[in-house]
């Protein structure tokens, strides 16, 4: 019966073909091993880029002042091609195979929803640097985030157009491919209208578009005051440009999926009179923020967003934690993980808390002549 | 027979699966998941010459629909009682999608080549975007919490169960039967052949068995997101088919193993790793396209059609 | 009423970028019988080339705007040419006596390679591409804004159309092409050079690919790599729906997508926006496989 027999000798041959296209990373008695999963490729490549570029300035300071316990550390980054499978292989394959003692990433909730059980599983923290879904520390005590979640995001972006910008009436287009997006849009929707507002039109559109035409023209009979687009930057971007090409001058909102400099590269002059939360802020003038920002723009010939900063914080927060477990061991660094108290970071000051989120300041920016103003801070 | 020592090795082999590394062992279940979702697709595309580019969605089907039901019916695996439930969802997914087969199959049996290429992968994306846009399956958030049951044992077990199906089917009068539909539709039809009802059975044989390998992908990974359901994966199950030759069993296999290797090994280098896939693909259609272990086609069936 | 008549305006000018890609899909699968998957591949790297180009033309030109749009568009279709002819001759001509299937699949090979390619050397995030249309209104009232670049997108659509209709039936070589797709071997039998006809429906469809996409770039001013998977295959839809084969058909098929990819979203769902393009395609391939200006082609023995 050749296809059985073949079979069962296939699986054998792949066995044995792996054990030598199976040699991981193993640590060397002066090196701590931590694992990256990004997304270096692929639809949300830029997200991915910016992390593991402050992810590596972080160990590349840490390694510089001394190291962690004596040792150094040493970061091996899988690519996940910004899909959730790949998520959930590359960071199988760094717990299984390299034996990192912690993981850091994601930015998109969905893929850091799917290699949180595999972390949480396996016993090893886990530190997400963006994702804002509050699913993601559901998964498990040894998950964190050193960002805000979504139920405040949305809270503070439905308090700064009620209170700051003084509307009662707001329209939402948002990603439905995209479940930050959708999230994002659904605490906004439910914090405005406990504050007394309506949402007087919603729209959505999926992850990849370029035409929104469509959608605006839509929302315009319904007359809001703002619209708020909890997307990415990429369609952010369009989609602003398009609404002031239909005359539609009311201010536009966005969350911290905005965070990157071809939002003003592609929407040019048509940005003026948005806003959007985020992390951080390159005018923030206390110097921990300054010098980063300045050194970062020398290595890498443009400023950092917020991927970056909060990539060099979970970073930095992660060594921290080692440094004070004392040990390697996932629990202890899980334990040192949840005493977190009044980091100072490049994001402002965090303080994990019980769900293991971080609870930290949201900055308000404004977008003016193609340049990110600093508009205020919200306080949790 | 057989398949029951077939089985019995499987058994033996899933003793140790926990023994190896986490990784090797997940590379290891991918590599029997796409055994079975290439193989399935080999039915169609490879024995009665369908091409069908859509398989991605049976896929999902079957890994949705197992799913709905062991999440709601809370199975946890180490709970023994679990598994025969496991096997009834798996049949169940593997139901719905040779339903899905079944419509799929019948109304494009008048297309040919090209059109029908290009109707499965529109009806793949259907399935995708509909799958995206309802709530109770997660939508574009994704399906989370499913049970982790498939293991080693299951995955093989109904690899080598396909297999040998498709070994005997091919020896079958029904074998017989898709291969006179691939090699020429007309001459088949003019012969007596009820093509239709033979193209659709390879459809719903097809569809079947991605049903079924989406529901173990589902047990094993534990989340599911519509997106790991589309074109791109459909088209890479068809290039394990092509590569390892249309219609050869030995060949499928082989290729779907080396191809899920392929990636794992070429991590170093993740940037270029579908650049390398896509040149090895134009490479090998162009130097033996009838895959590793094909047969070359006849020469005449293009001659014929031009003089028609 | 003018919410309609933006939408209206906004589908046709869509419908307009679509029919100038399904162009080049149909002229191929007129002449070689295959669905050249990798022709919105091709169209992604015309976006890259004007988007390269575009700055050294203006500063040539001292930034005279529609002399510049101009330029960038030539060299962009001059270079789309060369590649779309290289692509054939590389991957599809020592293919053409083998099955369908090997082809169909050296194509999708090809449109990956593209794809991630492009990735690559370009880098994955969007770019911003350049102004090459003016801003501004045409219409500006609160209820209808007819922008110039819809304008200048329609009346480009238009006129590149009408050139290719003039070069497919007044001129030899057009003469010729439409020979070969009737009947291949008879034309080849009357003397024509099947491999220039060939080559040559390839520059025609891989410049106005490349024209599209300076016209698409300039209204949706992001480009990335991947950009071409979309527009392609709902232009392919559209070249099937007008009826493959046929230039006139795919002209229409072009505006019907775009038309109803613009109602559909504005009225009714937009996330089934690309559900409803292939709903499309499979209904028209269950009941009038031959597209709407076609003619039915029985598979005779």
């Amino acid at each position: 019966m050749r296809p059985v027999r073949c079979l069962l000798m296939g699986v054998a041959l792949a066995a044995l073909t792996l054990i030598p296209s199976g040699c991981g990373e193993t640590a060397k008695e002066n090196e701590i091993l931590i694992g990256e999963y990004s997304s270096l490729t692929g639809t949300t490549a830029t997200f991915g880029q910016s992390t593991h570029r402050g992810l590596t300035m972080a160990v590349d300071d840490i390694n510089n002042a001394g190291g962690v316990l004596g040792k150094k550390i040493k970061l091996i980054t899988e690519d996940d091609q910004s899909k959730p499978e790949e998520a959930a292989t590359a960071v199988t394959k760094l717990i299984s195979r390299d034996r990192v003692v912690a993981v850091v990433g994601e930015v998109s909730s969905s893929r850091s929803l799917a290699a949180a059980p595999i972390c949480q599983a396996n016993g090893i923290p886990m530190v997400s640097n963006a994702s804002t879904n509050p699913e993601v520390t559901k998964k498990g005590e040894y998950i964190f985030r050193v960002c805000y979640i979504d139920p405040f995001q949305g809270e503070i972006l439905a308090r700064f157009a009620y209170n700051s910008l003084g509307i009662r009436k707001a329209a939402i287009l948002k990603d439905i491919r995209n479940d930050y997006s959708i999230g994002l849009a659904q605490y906004f929707s439910e914090a405005f209208k406990q504050m007394g507002g309506e949402i007087v039109a919603e729209q959505a559109y999926s992850e990849g578009d370029t035409d929104f035409k469509a959608q605006l023209t839509a929302l315009k009979p319904a007359a809001p005051e703002i619209i708020l687009v909890p997307g990415y930057y990429t369609e952010g971007a369009l989609i602003v440009k398009q609404a002031r090409e239909l005359n539609m001058t009311v201010p536009i909102l966005g969350g911290d999926g905005w965070d990157s400099a071809k939002l003003v590269e592609i929407g040019g002059q048509a940005m003026n009179n948005t806003f959007f939360s985020t992390a951080y802020s390159a005018d923030d003038p206390d110097t921990v923020v300054q010098n980063f920002a300045k050194r970062f723009k020398q290595l890498h010939n443009e400023p950092p967003d917020a991927f970056a900063a909060l990539g060099y914080d979970a970073g930095l927060i992660l060594f921290d934690a080692i440094k004070r477990a004392e040990s390697t061991e996932g629990a202890k660094i899980r334990e040192a993980l949840a005493a977190t108290r009044d980091f100072r970071g490049v994001t402002g000051s965090i303080t994990i808390d019980a769900e293991r989120n971080a609870r930290k300041p949201i900055v308000i920016i404004a977008v003016q002549d193609g340049q990110f103003r600093y508009r205020e801070t919200v306080q949790p | 027979m057989y398949v029951l020592t077939a089985l019995v090795a499987v058994w033996i082999l899933s003793l140790f699966e926990h023994s190896i590394s986490p990784y090797f062992y997940q590379v290891v279940i991918y590599i029997g998941i796409n055994i079975i979702l290439a193989s399935s697709l080999n039915i169609i595309n490879g024995c009665a010459g369908q091409f069908s580019l859509g398989h991605a969605g049976f896929m999902a089907i079957g890994a949705y629909t197992s799913a709905v039901i062991t999440t709601n019916l809370g199975l946890t695996p180490g709970n023994f009682a679990a598994y025969p439930i496991f096997a009834l969802a798996l049949v169940a997914g593997g139901l719905v999608a040779s339903l899905f087969g079944l419509l799929v199959g019948i109304p494009t049996l008048r297309l040919k080549g090209d059109y029908l290429a290009i109707t499965t992968l529109g009806l793949g994306e259907i399935i995708r975007v509909i799958i995206q846009n309802l709530d109770f399956l997660g939508a574009a958030r994704g399906y989370t919490g499913i049970p982790k049951l498939a293991d080693f044992f299951w995955v093989f077990g109904i690899a080598a169960v396909l297999i040998f199906l498709i070994h005997n089917l091919l020896g079958s009068t029904y074998g017989k039967g898709f291969v006179a539909v691939r090699d020429d539709e007309v001459a088949a039809a003019a012969v007596g052949i009820n093509t239709t009802r033979y193209k659709v059975i390879a459809f719903i044989i097809g569809a079947f068995f991605a049903g079924l390998a989406g529901g173990l992908y589902a047990h094993f990974i534990t989340y599911l997101n519509p997106s790991q359901f589309g074109f791109l994966k459909s088209f890479e199950i068809v290039v394990m088919v092509v590569v390892g030759g249309m219609g050869n069993i030995v060949g499928v296999i082989v290729s779907a193993t080396l191809l899920t290797i392929l990636p794992e090994a070429l991590r170093p280098i993740a940037q270029y790793r579908m650049v390398i896939y896509s040149l090895l693909l134009i490479v090998i259609m162009l130097s033996r396209p009838q895959g590793l272990f094909g047969r070359r086609i006849k020469f005449g069936r293009r001659l014929k059609k031009s003089s028609a | 009423m003018s919410e309609f008549l933006q939408q209206l305006i906004n589908g046709i000018s869509l419908g307009s970028i679509y029919a100038l890609i399904a162009l080049g899909y149909t002229m191929i699968y007129g002449i070689l019988r295959f669905i050249n998957f990798a022709h919105g591949d091709v169209f992604m790297v015309g976006a890259f080339v004007g988007y390269y180009v575009t700055p050294h033309v203006s500063a040539a030109l001292g930034g005279s705007i529609y002399a510049t749009g101009l330029v960038v568009m030539l060299i962009a279709m001059a270079a789309c040419s060369l590649l779309g002819v290289a692509i054939e001759k590389v991957a599809y001509r020592p293919l053409r006596a083998r099955p369908k299937l090997t082809i169909l699949i050296t194509a999708i090979g090809m449109s990956f390679f593209l794809e991630y390619g492009g990735q690559l050397v370009f880098g994955p995030d969007p770019k911003s591409f350049p102004q090459l249309i003016p801003a501004g209104t045409v219409v500006n009232s609160q209820n209808l804004v007819i922008g110039i670049n819809s304008i200048v997108v329609i009346m480009t659509a238009l006129v590149l159309m009408f050139l290719l209709r003039l070069i497919v039936y007044h001129t030899r070589i057009g003469t010729a092409m439409r020979a070969v797709s009737y009947d291949h071997r008879a034309a080849s039998l009357m003397g024509i050079n099947i491999d220039t006809v060939i080559s040559f429906t390839f520059v025609l469809g891989s410049s106005l690919a490349a024209a599209a996409a300076i016209l698409y770039a300039s209204v949706y001013p992001s480009i990335n790599p991947l950009m071409g998977i979309f527009p392609g295959l709902k232009a392919f839809i559209a070249a099937v729906l007008g009826g493959i084969g046929n230039l006139y058909g795919a002209a229409l098929g072009g505006l019907i997508i775009g038309l109803t990819e613009t109602m559909v979203t504005g009225y009714l769902s937009p996330t089934y926006r690309d559900a409803i393009s292939f709903t499309i395609l499979i209904l028209i391939l269950l009941f009038r496989p031959s597209g709407i200006l076609g003619k039915y082609e029985a598979e005779k023995v």
